[in-house]
């Protein structure tokens, strides 16, 4: 097979090396491509394959129910998403630009949402909102609200973690050539700052709204009977039984992630190209 | 970086949002959980902070102990697993040629942005007794039965009168390997990050010197990719130790995990007080698997 024997550093070409990398990647992506692949059987016992349908999708989108989960969710992504990023950029400008007391205990306070457990999140939530009595029952964007603050409380952190990274690599000079041109401070942060921190920002906005998209656990304790999500809808499916139903729902949702991590993907590497 | 008096206005304008954000929305539901885990319950659903320590006295309990130790194993046996398959993975990725390397990355990640809940809901048509897995394995038995009757040995029924279905859902086995699949690319990202930075120069030197490429990679390769092995650790331990979908879908009566324990106190069994207790030493076995990763880096770069 190989034309020039294999050397002794060239790992990736010993046949027991690919044989791993190749069950690594059997085991991580059958289940997902079974998964689309049944959305479109056209069986209810979902195992044997008989023929091409489109039936279940549009049995989910007949399923009102559901489509309202995803109105939802989308929903619930897009505020989360806005308001974590302005809250993110805010606090990594913040530990970015100043020194101040009790810093490394600020900084681990920001941290803590992105270390502790969800589940605590999630009872924490829980018990918050029932304490102070949040109101239940609102016209539909506001009965959203708990749901939004938890997702922003759990989101902006990560925000910060991308908009710092990318304020590292900020050149101070360009800052102070502005004020010296006679820029007020304001001036300096919408046309120097802003600026440089927008590839981190859409880097932090999209991780912001996939982590929205994606949370189960949180939404679980924070969502009432007339705010459900899509996960916290598919779980209730899928407690109930297996269909192809569910399949299709979440090939949607999988087709909508991967359709955002492609943009993302896409905008860093545009943004490499414009550096090079 | 600039002292906050210096600019005490712009400190203010840009700190005060998140900082108010994160208290009020983060930090006190934290206190109110802390202070209903020395509550006591009054009635159905009132509670009264009385300062108890019943509940944490509950949680030692034999049954809710056993249940932390599954969770410590069942994260931990994760923790190994992961390391097992994902280290030969890493490898191969950091010697593969140049232009495959992010090819070969992203297929790792791309798993990891598809919605959790989704991921475990594939795993059950896979594991489940009518599922994939025992489909595949049928078509073996089926195709080495045709083998051995082909060979004259079919009436012996070497493999048994008919195909037994495995049961591979709704018991720990299914928990670890549904843990292994959720939390597989945090341990092969940093093992990656490790091995790349390796100075390939090394190995070939041991295996210059007479080192075989298994004595090689045991003294040569593994200490040096020590931080990323202890990196990835500790990032599959600390999510899979609070796992909540995994064990609740995938496992059976006997395979819940402390998640698992919380949420029912919040949800069903309405015992908040305990059900906080409970999230609060949750919270400090996670610190303290965090504490020993920054002990295990400070003694590593003392050296």
């Amino acid at each position: 097979m190989a034309r020039t024997p294999v050397g002794p550093l060239e790992y990736t070409r010993r046949t027991w090396m690919r044989l791993t990398l190749l069950a690594t990647f059997i085991f991580l992506y059958a289940p997902i491509v079974t998964l689309v692949a049944f959305s479109f059987n056209d069986s209810r016992r979902n195992i044997v394959w008989r023929g091409f349908t489109l039936k279940y999708y549009e049995k989910a989108l007949g399923n009102s129910e559901l489509i309202e989960a995803f109105v939802n969710s989308l929903a619930i992504a897009l505020l989360s998403t806005v308001i974590a990023t302005v809250l993110g950029a805010l606090t990594a400008l913040l530990l970015w630009r100043f020194r101040f007391p009790f810093k490394a205990g600020y900084e681990g306070a920001m941290a803590l949402p992105i270390v502790i457990p969800e589940i605590c999140m999630g009872v924490a939530m829980l018990a918050f909102f029932a304490k102070v009595g949040w109101p239940s029952g609102l016209p539909w964007p506001f009965s959203l609200s708990a749901i939004i603050i938890a997702h922003v409380s759990f989101s902006f952190p990560f925000v910060a973690v991308v908009v710092r990274a990318r304020l590292a690599g900020f050149n101070q000079e360009l800052a102070e050539a502005a004020q010296d041109l006679g820029a007020s401070e304001w001036r300096v942060f919408w046309d120097v700052m802003v600026p440089f921190m927008r590839p981190g920002l859409v880097a932090g906005a999209l991780l912001a709204f996939t982590l929205s998209l994606d949370d189960f656990v949180i939404t679980f304790f924070t969502s009432g009977p007339d705010t459900v999500t899509f996960p916290v809808k598919v779980y209730s499916m899928v407690r109930f039984s297996v269909t192809p139903e569910v399949n299709a729902a979440s090939t949607v949702l999988i087709l909508l992630t991967v359709v955002l991590t492609g943009i993302a993907l896409w905008m860093q590497f545009r943004q490499e190209k414009d550096k090079s | 970086m600039e002292n906050w008096r210096r600019g005490r206005s712009a400190f203010w304008l840009i700190g005060l949002g998140p900082t108010v954000w994160l208290v009020l929305f983060f930090l006190v539901p934290l206190a109110i959980v802390w202070l209903y885990s020395f509550a006591e319950l009054r009635g159905l659903v009132d509670m009264e902070v009385t300062g108890t320590l019943d509940n944490y006295a509950r949680a030692l309990d034999p049954l809710y102990l056993g249940v932390f130790g599954k969770s410590v194993v069942f994260a931990g046996l994760t923790m190994v697993v992961s390391l097992i398959v994902g280290f030969p993975v890493a490898l191969a990725i950091v010697f593969a040629p140049p232009r495959w390397r992010p090819v070969l990355l992203l297929l790792v990640i791309l798993p990891f942005w598809t919605n959790l809940l989704i991921r475990t809901y594939a795993l059950i048509a896979v594991l489940r007794v009518r599922g994939f897995a025992n489909f595949t394995l049928e078509w073996f038995w089926d195709q080495s039965n045709t083998l051995l009757s082909l060979l004259g040995l079919g009436s012996y029924q070497l493999l048994g009168e008919r195909f037994e279905p495995l049961e591979l859902l709704y018991n720990n086995t299914a928990v670890i390997i549904g843990l292994v699949y959720v939390h597989l690319p945090f341990m092969v990202l940093p093992l990656y990050a490790a091995l790349e930075k390796l100075d390939r120069s090394l190995i070939e030197a041991a295996l210059d010197l007479g080192a075989s490429q298994w004595r090689a990679f045991l003294t040569v390769v593994v200490p040096l990719s020590m931080p990323g092995i202890v990196s990835g650790a500790i990032l599959v331990f600390i999510p899979a130790l609070g796992s909540f979908l995994t064990p609740d879908l995938l496992g059976g009566t006997d395979s819940q995990m402390i998640a698992n324990v919380i949420e029912r106190q919040f949800k069903s069994a309405n015992d908040w007080p305990f059900g906080a207790a409970l999230s609060f030493l949750l919270m400090y076995l996670t610190f303290a698997a965090l504490a020993l990763r920054a002990v295990v880096s400070r003694g590593r770069g003392g050296i």
